[in-house]
């Protein structure tokens, strides 16, 4: 077509494109500029990890690793703490996922139902948390009173229901599992349950996946709970031991003085990178392959129920 | 039950109302059912912690409890508006949140104008990829960075700033830059993950708007000027009056792990006050109060965005 209407008004078109190509132009100078900032970074953060840690801290590291070696990594696998924490927040990740699924789905498939009696105020009921909650202190002390504190379970039970969750599920269901069918199934003697297990879930997995991911991302890098709820080492998740060392500075080896403190020093920030890196890691080499369920959660939250 | 008898019924049920009730309760049997665990954890970690708010007007002792502890009246509010923390507590929040706003709302908008331009599709695919990936670093690694990468000994903005000349003052040390190390690594993190939003509302717009304005002459900014951007502006609409909705809400999280000693007087907002007076002085119904002052205002603020996003566009959380 562009060549069609090239030979119509051949004047005004190479005007035309000539405006287009600055734009582009641009455009891309642009993009490839954001891309850079986004980017550099996350680079910058695996390059310097894998580095000779005097060149680190030297800047002499800008856009190629110098001085490879794996130092930062090996001191890392000494420090237990770290795989206390990385083996806890695989437990919880697993664990939340899967409660949150158990919770969240269902409910928002029976609010998805024309027929359910009372919807309207089950709607309500799962819809004023987002409006109004009882905050910090009664929410830790109804903890504390029902024994939860610094326990497993706290990490992966009472916060589990997520009304944004539950709409988008709940729009998803709307959308895709079509009243007929229900019927359907009702005249072949199907009962509600059965419907729900046999049929509704086998068309669904592109919201239970929605919904997985995205507790399991949460639940990775979530540190809040953990800080107010947990006490004992033993219990905390990765970001609460990542916290200590990249924020607190707690180090990981013994103090030292003159030069061989500026070698802990630039030591401790090698660590601190390749920390970074062991950390991110999952989610960053998952994400591509499930990006398109990412991109399918915010479209379906973006509609209304 | 057959078909036939269920339509029979169903016609019954219209007629008598009594009786229907019952039996659609008991048809719904089931669904409640499925609802039933969330019912159960939403009643007690969420509705319960939101009776305890009583706390708030009493003088709560952990050892005689909320129902033993006696009334304080409004106490701890007065306390709170009459400390020194209260307007700082209330201007650092505010700050951040509008700057926030300032910053990162219209930042999406762009990037997603951006991406609908792109006719390379790799480069557009890559490019949406590469700029979705940050929102993935968790809040702690986050700030590590922010930390690391600051640093004015060893950090790596530094050692580029010295290349030209410039010495990095220690921004972290300095409160006048708390908000917008804030608000720019907010940016940085999130930007593009907010704009997958404009990007599903422009991929809606119908491809024979372009072709007519091309069949027209119309350069491609003249097209991005006179359709992307009136078909954001519903979207758009909404999103801003879902932002200021939450304007006296700032996450806990990022500015605690940021806060230090020394940027403190801008760094010290509602949520941190909150957590320091209950859990770290363990004055619990002081910080209850103010948590309640702060959910109150967050509420009146939501309703009363959530009825202007009614009027304005039919669209609203309730």
């Amino acid at each position: 077509m562009e060549k069609q209407k090239n030979v119509v008004s051949t004047g005004i078109k190479v005007k035309k494109s000539g405006t287009d190509r600055v734009f582009d132009f641009f455009l891309y100078l642009i993009a490839f500029i954001i891309i850079l900032i986004v980017l550099y970074p996350m680079y910058f953060i695996l390059i310097a990890s894998v580095s000779n840690p005097a060149d680190v801290s030297a800047g002499n590291i800008v856009f190629l690793p110098k001085g490879i070696n794996f130092k930062g990594y090996r001191k890392l696998a000494e420090y237990s703490q770290l795989w206390v924490g990385y083996k806890n927040t695989i437990l919880y990740t697993a664990a939340g996922t899967v409660i949150s699924l158990i919770v969240n789905i269902p409910a928002a498939y029976a609010l998805s139902r024309k027929d359910l009696c009372g919807k309207k105020l089950f709607t309500v009921f799962y819809l004023i948390p987002m409006f109004f909650t009882g905050g910090l202190i009664p929410t830790y002390l109804v903890v504390k009173d029902f024994g939860l504190l610094n326990s497993f379970w706290v990490m992966v039970l009472p916060f589990s229901v997520i009304t944004y969750y539950i709409i988008v599920a709940r729009t998803f269901f709307n959308n895709s599992i079509p009243g007929d069918l229900w019927e359907a199934a009702q005249i072949d003697g199907c009962g509600n349950l059965n419907f729900f297990f046999r049929i509704v879930l086998p068309l669904s997995k592109a919201v239970i996946a929605v919904i997985a991911l995205w507790t399991a991302v949460g639940q990775w890098n979530s540190y809040f709970n953990a800080l107010i709820y947990l006490r004992s080492p033993e219990l905390q998740p990765l970001q609460l031991v990542l916290r200590n060392i990249l924020i607190s500075n707690q180090t990981i080896s013994s103090m030292a003085t003159g030069a061989a403190a500026v070698e802990a020093k630039q030591m401790a920030d090698l660590i601190k990178y390749a920390i970074i890196v062991i950390s991110s890691a999952p989610i960053m080499c998952m994400y591509p392959f499930v990006q398109k369920y990412f991109n399918q959660g915010v479209m379906l939250g973006s509609l209304k129920g | 039950m057959s078909g036939k008898t269920a339509a029979i019924k169903k016609k019954q049920q219209t007629y008598v109302p009594q009786v229907s009730l019952w039996k659609r309760i008991s048809r719904s049997g089931s669904l409640y059912l499925l609802m039933l665990p969330s019912l159960v954890i939403m009643f007690l970690f969420t509705y319960i912690p939101m009776y305890g708010v009583v706390i708030a007007f009493k003088d709560f002792t952990p050892a005689e409890g909320i129902m033993g502890s006696a009334w304080a009246g409004m106490k701890y509010f007065k306390q709170y508006f009459n400390s020194y923390q209260f307007w700082t507590t209330i201007k650092n929040t505010l700050i951040i949140s509008i700057y926030s706003i300032i910053v990162t709302f219209p930042l999406p908008i762009v990037l997603a104008l951006m991406c609908n331009q792109m006719a390379a599709k790799r480069f557009k695919k890559f490019f949406q990829v590469s700029t979705y990936l940050p929102h993935f670093i968790s809040t702690v690694v986050m700030c590590g960075m922010i930390i690391l990468f600051l640093s004015p000994s060893h950090g790596i903005i530094a050692k580029l700033l010295s290349y030209i000349g410039i010495t990095l003052p220690n921004l972290m040390g300095q409160a006048s830059a708390f908000s917008s190390i804030y608000v720019w690594t907010e940016a940085w993190q999130h930007v593009g993950w907010d704009s997958i939003l404009y990007i599903a509302a422009l991929s809606a717009v119908d491809p024979s708007l372009y072709e007519a304005a091309t069949m027209d002459g119309a350069s491609k900014w003249q097209k991005l000027v006179n359709i992307d951007v009136p078909m954001l502006l519903p979207t758009a609409t909404i999103m801003f009056i879902l932002r200021t909705g939450s304007i006296m809400s700032v996450g806990f999280e990022k500015v605690y792990l940021l806060q230090n000693t020394l940027n403190s007087s801008a760094s010290e907002i509602i949520s941190t006050y909150v957590y320091k007076m209950g859990l770290v002085s363990n004055q619990y119904s002081l910080s209850a109060a103010i948590g309640f002052f702060n959910n109150i205002i967050n509420l009146a603020l939501l309703l009363s965005v959530n009825f202007i996003s009614k009027k304005m566009s039919d669209t609203s959380l309730i």
